[in-house]
Parts: structure tokens; sequence; C-alpha cells
């Protein structure tokens, strides 16, 4: 299950720095050969916490390769914007998918498979595997 | 008498009215919304909203004239894009939704478009996996829609009973669930919003009787 081009991951938090750290986090573990595109969408555009949809928008579109979007989002409005983005139906790139996955592990997982060569089910696999791994 | 007691239509001029009224509503508001929000929530709702209805209003006066459902969908648009809280995508999909309910017809009867909106209510409950009783907007929502076929005064009545229900709850939802018990005696944000809302409705629907 490989693709030529790479699945881009979209991280989506309520903090700018979260986003841009867990991006960081993840490309860094991801190291070793070719990377994939990964884009941080957080906080607002007046660099406050929350949600921006055009962040959001503007993060996938740059990411995008045709292979697919991976959106991993932290919480609450970030998780509900992305949803109503993909209920609009034209936001997105075509390919677009929400994970359902704990943010920095579903983060680390979804950059290493994507960067390895992993399509978009692969991908996705990947970062909801990571809510098994319990720590205690 | 109202549009609806006479049985007549609202076109898609009711439903700007509507929406600017309500945006005049968070206006007057939006420190009480605010208020309540800082007792059990991340203390924005106020704010929020009322950059997001400023959105809509300002993007209503480039439009011309336009269908209840347009008016719907274009509202629920700005307020997903401007937000920048979950009342965005959550009050996005309510008009959007319900708009996308009403198609292009250019008038509609208070029957459809209270169907409609339940509808609306519907997308809302699903997206946020709510439901009532979990001290969200949904307290005030889904009351409203039961009996939003009667008249729109009975719907206000019904939104502005089920916000001041959710003192007493727990909430189970949002950011306020994590407060556990201690959400226990405060009025929801959401489901307040959602009142004033539905108020912005009624008085919509008498001012143009």
């Amino acid at each position: 299950m490989s693709v030529e081009k790479p699945v881009g991951i979209v991280l989506v938090s309520h903090s700018a720095s979260v986003a841009a750290s867990v991006a960081e986090l993840a490309l860094g573990l991801a190291g070793g050969g070719p990377l994939a595109p990964v884009a941080g969408a957080g906080g607002t555009p007046g660099g406050e916490l929350g949600t921006s949809s055009e962040l959001i928008s503007a993060a996938a579109a740059r990411v995008d390769r045709g292979s697919g979007v991976a959106i991993l989002a932290d919480l609450g409005s970030s998780v509900l914007t992305v949803k109503a983005l993909l209920a609009e139906g034209d936001e997105l790139p075509e390919g677009t998918r929400l994970l359902d996955a704990p943010f920095v592990e579903g983060a680390v997982a979804a950059v290493v498979t994507s960067s390895a060569g992993g399509d978009l089910d692969a991908v996705e696999a990947a970062a909801a595997e990571a809510y098994s791994y319990r720590k205690v | 008498m109202s549009d609806q007691e006479s049985g007549g239509t609202l076109d898609g001029d009711f439903f700007r009215r509507w929406l600017t009224t309500a945006g005049a509503a968070v206006e007057r508001e939006a420190d009480h919304l605010t208020e309540l929000d800082s007792a059990i929530g991340d203390a924005d709702h106020g704010a929020n909203l009322q950059r997001g209805f400023r959105a809509v209003t300002a993007a209503l006066e480039k439009e011309g004239p336009l269908a209840p459902g347009a008016v719907l969908t274009l509202a629920g648009r700005q307020l997903i894009s401007t937000v920048g809280g979950a009342s965005g995508p959550l009050y996005g999909t309510l008009l959007r939704r319900t708009g996308k309910e009403l198609g292009d017809a250019s008038a509609v009867t208070p029957a459809r478009f209270a169907e409609a909106l339940a509808a609306g209510v519907a997308a809302v409950a699903q997206l946020g996996g709510a439901k009532a009783g979990d001290k969200t907007m949904l307290d005030a929502l889904e009351p409203a829609v039961e009996v939003l076929g009667t008249s729109f005064a009975a719907g206000a009545e019904a939104a502005r009973a089920g916000a001041l229900a959710t003192v007493p709850l727990q909430a189970r939802k949002g950011r306020a669930s994590y407060l556990g018990e201690r959400s226990v005696g405060h009025q929801d944000p959401g489901a307040t919003s959602a009142a004033l809302l539905l108020a912005a409705l009624a008085e919509t629907s008498e001012a143009t009787g």
C-alpha cells in the first residue's frame, strides 16, 4: 500500500506553537529519508488561541500532493471546524480525511507512515493505532 | 398578527432581518454570554459570537436579494470561518443545514422553516455528538424546534426555559465537561445564546406582522 506522492499531514491545534512544535517533533522522529509534507494550522489568524477554518484550508492546500491529506486535530473547535469544513465539500482538497487519533502520538505515526510511502488508509491506521499504546 | 398566524410566507428578507436582529442581541448580550462562559468555559463565547455575527451582517449587506435558503447558508458559512471557537462550526452547521433543507424556494411557510430548523438541530447534535441534557445549546434548541410549528413565540419561550433548565445540569460535552460537578449551578452559555437566536426570530416575526 504505497503511493508515489506522499500523503499530506495537517496538524490543527488551538495554539500555533503547539501545532508548529508537534510538526517539528513528528518530522524529527520521522527523519532518515524524504519527509512527508506537514503543515500546522494553529490558533487564529490574529495569533490568539482558537481555530481558524482559513488557516486549516490553506495548510491542507499547501501539503496536498494528490495522494490525499490527513488531518489531526487537538480538541473542541479544532475537531468541529474540520468536520464542518469536510461537510462543506469544496473547502478542502479531494481525499482529505480527519483522523481519529491522539494528537502528538498520532502525528508522529502519521508522518512516519506517510514519509515511508504509506497511502491514506495506512496513515490513518497507523495514527489510530496510537490510541492502543497504553502508558500505565 | 404575525405571518405565521395569518398563514403567510417568509421571504429572504425576513431571514436577513432575523439574523440582523440576532446580531444586535448578541452585541447587547455579549458581556453576559462571556460572563456565563467564564464560569464554566474559556470566557470567549460573547466575543466569538460577536465577531461571527458582525461578519454575517457585513456579508448579508454586500449581497443583493437572496432566497431564504441562501441567506441561511451564507450566514452559516461566515460563522464557521470567523468565530474561532466551537460555537462557530456548531451555529454554522445549524444555519447551513437549515438553509440547504430550504433549497432555493423564494419564500417558505413557517411550518416548512420549523421542519428545516429541526433538521439543522439534528445536524448540530450529530456534529458535536451531544444530546439534550448534556448542558449544551441543544438544551435550548431541541425543545424550541419541537414547538416551533405552533408559533415562533412558543419556540422562543421553550428555548428560554431550556436554557434556564441547564443550571442544575452537569456538563457532559465541551470544555465545561472537564469541570465535572463544578459545572452544576451555572447556566450554559451556548444554550443561552441559542435562546437569544430564537427570541430574535419571534421578535422579527412580530415586527413583520
